[in-house]
């Protein structure tokens, strides 16, 4: 009871001005959406804090070190100087247009965070029940926002970035919701919090059953937030800074803003369907002895973690690897990664369907109780586990037969080593004094 | 400014596939002040052109009204990031003209030097050339070793960038104290840090398909075009003024021309790779035989060639550099005229890049590995 006083406590107080209905609808969610926007904005500034830190870490440098201790208060500070600078508008921009792509793109990609479920009880804004396929249509509304702002720039550089990212964002859309079909074969919902749960009651990670979909997700999420090895619609070296080229000041740091929120939303997302999202083991204990706040916390964070090292890894891949040409954007995203995900969606389904028919033949006990969501045992969780790995061998045994033909399958044996020749010197060029 | 000339249709943009791009002279990864018009079909090139001169300085004309032991340091401004060699082309083609023999010691300190200095200029271009093609680690990784170089630069000749490194008959000072041990620490370590730069690199999917096959160009095609160092040991053509025309001491060491097969961006890659090898291991060979005595000849108090005209060359890190000066007998040139490889380099980027992507002419802008100073003088 240690954490619930306070809360009670602001329900008191609220309770003088409005009456507990208009608390719980309106009052409550009001402040868990400003919470959240507020928290979730920190995290997204203490996520570029974590990129440039561990780029530097990689890069044998230190990183900001100037602004606070260890530079902690550089977002900060980087966010001030963003707010003083110019807002610069091209003369011959579309310029409402241009006003209001970045802040579609910051909605969009905040929007999302009303259905992720941070934690249990009060620790999710609220919870639709086609909760995954929200988050999938809202994130795709961060497309338009590129292309709005590629358009009404004006320029060349800022057109070819928003054609990239719109072909980019479209085809890996496909990919990306591909992918979470097999998950959602195993959690029997949309509900994200629902997908919690199924992870929850089964006590397992779907990463277990699903590992051929988690690797697609992951791949499908870079490709979706336009990250390094897949930039292309803001190839700094190749078209300046792509389609926020003509921006700057606060609405430049605005389309920052909603690259982080993306990545952090993509990685949330991973979590949930992935990684068993809020869900620790044994940490239930606490609810029930009564710690029910302290218990939401640490899932809170638990969660907050797992999220992190999914970011982690986006960061690890950007600073590591060189970006993809725009054709063989497309070629992965067509060959490879659609093509994977309809072999994932087939396997996927004749593995749900081997789990139950080995119980009903009878030849295994795998499961455990059939009904809203399937509950398998131990042996059958071994089974999903086995077939998930199965089928990752099968997908790449599939995958290398599709693009076999392809140029880029065969790259390690059309490189060659170069040859070292020694040519016989010709007549020196210049004289040598003698020795003295 | 000249008129760039790329045939335009009438039509609108949304009426016509084709669209010009111009990129530079401001632009992230044309590497300097190269201004490139890209005629695109989609992000397809179908035609490009060229606009240099953006850093013209007049050099040429400006050593035209300087005395011979003056015109060195303008030499470093030419490739800034090969000073060293460039400074040497100048101090040995007015050896020649004046017939001096140069002490050996100094001969030996020039190998020593160029070398770490085609080491620290391809180290540069490995930084940037990853970096153009998104491998943003690889700068700082590269820029860490050449910094050790330029430490020993600013310890030898007071300057990291632009050393003014050489005098004509000889080098400004002897080796300072810690010389040796210095490049010994550095030639023990380097070869740990060029395969870091392999195991990112190399053997990367992303790279492969990032370089092989891309801005491919003949040995034929690159004799013709006349281009020089490893663009053109890319193509595999044996050719390295070091072994064919040795300057310095490079008739004293031992070491391999790394020749490419497909002239392709991937093999220009690594004949750059094994040329630091190389280089390492001509600097290794040059300290052991490293002698001593004298690092000057005695030089008359003006220095006076005799009329002709000479033209020197030598290997740098980008091509053949050479100069061909004219003299009348005065204290000044008449006629001073720089082989610039990077410009001629340059030259092949038309036929490199038609019917690649934007993408691939960043990367063939990089594998060219030019500098806008050398071009532009």
């Amino acid at each position: 009871m240690a954490l619930l006083s306070p809360l009670n406590l602001v329900n008191d107080l609220l309770l003088k001005v409005f009456n507990q209905e208009t608390i719980n609808y309106a009052v409550w969610p009001l402040i868990q959406i400003g919470l959240v926007v507020t928290l979730v904005a920190l995290w997204v500034a203490y996520a570029t804090y974590l990129e440039r830190k561990i780029s530097a870490f990689i890069q044998a440098r230190l990183g900001p070190m100037r602004v606070g201790p260890w530079g902690l208060l550089q977002p900060i500070a980087d966010g001030l100087k963003l707010l003083t600078k110019e807002d610069f508008v091209p003369e011959k921009a579309d310029r409402w247009i241009f006003f209001f792509a970045p802040y579609i793109a910051v909605a969009a990609a905040f929007i999302v965070f009303s259905v992720i479920p941070f934690g249990p009880d009060w620790a999710v804004i609220t919870d639709v029940n086609i909760g995954l396929l929200l988050v999938l249509a809202v994130s795709s509304v961060g497309v338009l926002a590129l292309i709005l702002a590629g358009w009404s720039s004006n320029s060349k550089y800022a057109l070819l970035g928003a054609l990239r990212s719109s072909a980019q964002m479209v085809s890996y859309e496909v990919g990306m919701g591909l992918a979470l079909i097999g998950a959602l074969m195993f959690s029997r919902t949309l509900s994200l919090s629902g997908i919690i749960g199924a992870q929850g009651s089964d006590s397992i990670w779907f990463i277990a059953y699903q590992p051929v979909g988690f690797l697609l997700f992951l791949v499908a999420g870079i490709a979706e937030n336009n990250r390094a090895p897949f930039d292309l619609p803001e190839a700094e070296s190749e078209l300046v800074a792509g389609f926020h080229t003509e921006y700057s000041g606060m609405r430049w740091s605005l389309f920052f803003m909603a690259e982080y929120a993306a990545m952090v939303v993509v990685a949330s997302v991973a979590t949930t369907v992935y990684l068993g999202g809020w869900y620790v083991p044994f940490v239930n204990r606490l609810d029930t002895n009564g710690y029910h706040n302290l218990y939401v916390l640490v899932c809170v964070l638990a969660f907050v973690i797992k999220a992190s090292i999914i970011l982690y890894i986006y960061f690890w891949l950007r600073w590591t690897l060189p970006r993809f040409r725009y054709d063989q954007l497309m070629d992965i995203g067509w060959k490879w990664l659609i093509p994977a995900a309809i072999i994932n969606i087939g396997w996927s389904a004749v593995t749900v369907f081997l789990a139950q028919a080995l119980d009903t033949w009878g030849v295994l006990d795998t499961i455990q109780h059939v009904g809203y969501r399937l509950d398998l045992t131990a042996k059958g969780k071994g089974v999903v586990i086995g077939m998930g790995l199965v089928g990752l061998a099968l997908t790449g045994v599939l995958l290398s037969r599709i693009n076999w033909r392809s140029r880029d399958f065969h790259l390690k044996t059309q490189r060659r080593n170069i040859r070292l020749v020694d040519v016989p010197k010709g007549k020196p060029a210049v004289a040598v004094a003698e020795r003295s | 400014m000249h008129q760039v000339e790329i045939a335009t249709t009438q039509e609108t943009l949304l009426d016509s596939p084709e669209m010009i791009l111009n990129m530079g002279p401001q632009h992230p990864s044309t590497h300097g002040v190269l201004r490139v018009v890209l005629k695109l079909d989609g992000e397809t090139v179908i035609d490009l052109d060229c606009d240099i001169g953006y850093l013209h300085r007049g050099m040429e004309k400006i050593a035209e009204n300087r005395m011979y032991t003056q015109i060195a340091p303008y030499w470093d401004r030419l490739d800034y990031i090969a000073a060293v060699s460039n400074g040497l082309v100048w101090v040995e083609t007015v050896e020649q003209m004046m017939g001096l023999a140069v002490p050996p010691r100094a001969h030996y300190l020039r190998t020593i030097l160029t070398e770490l200095n085609r080491i620290a200029s391809h180290l540069l271009w490995l930084a940037t050339h990853a970096l153009d093609i998104g491998a943003v680690t690889v700068l700082l990784w590269a820029l860490r070793e050449r910094e050790e170089i330029l430490k020993i630069f600013e310890r030898q000749f007071g300057a990291r960038l632009t050393c003014h490194a050489w005098r004509v008959g000889g080098m400004p000072n002897d080796a300072y104290d810690d010389f040796n041990s210095d490049v010994r620490t550095f030639v023990n370590n380097f070869p740990k840090r060029l395969d870091e730069y392999e195991t990112v690199l190399s053997e990367n999917r992303i790279w492969l398909s990032r370089t092989v096959g891309i801005g491919v160009i003949s040995a034929e095609d690159a004799i013709a075009i006349g281009l020089s160092g490893p663009a053109l040991r890319g193509s595999g053509v044996p050719w390295d003024v070091r072994k064919s025309r040795p300057y310095a001491a490079y008739a004293d060491v031992d070491f391999d021309i790394p020749l490419g097969e497909n002239g392709d961006t991937y093999d220009r890659y690594l004949v750059r790779l094994e040329e630091m090898r190389q280089s390492r291991r001509i600097i290794d060979q040059a300290l052991e035989k490293l002698p001593d005595g004298p690092v000057n000849a005695k030089l008359p108090k003006i220095v006076k060639p005799p009329a002709g005209d000479y033209y020197h060359s030598i290997e740098g890190p980008k091509g053949e550099i050479g100069c061909y000066v004219v003299s009348d007998g005065s204290a000044q040139p008449w006629r001073v005229r720089v082989r610039p490889p990077s410009f001629v380099n340059l030259q092949a980027l038309k036929q490199m890049c038609v019917g690649h992507l934007v993408a691939d002419v960043v990367a063939i802008i990089g594998t060219l590995d030019i500098v806008l100073g050398e071009i532009d003088r």
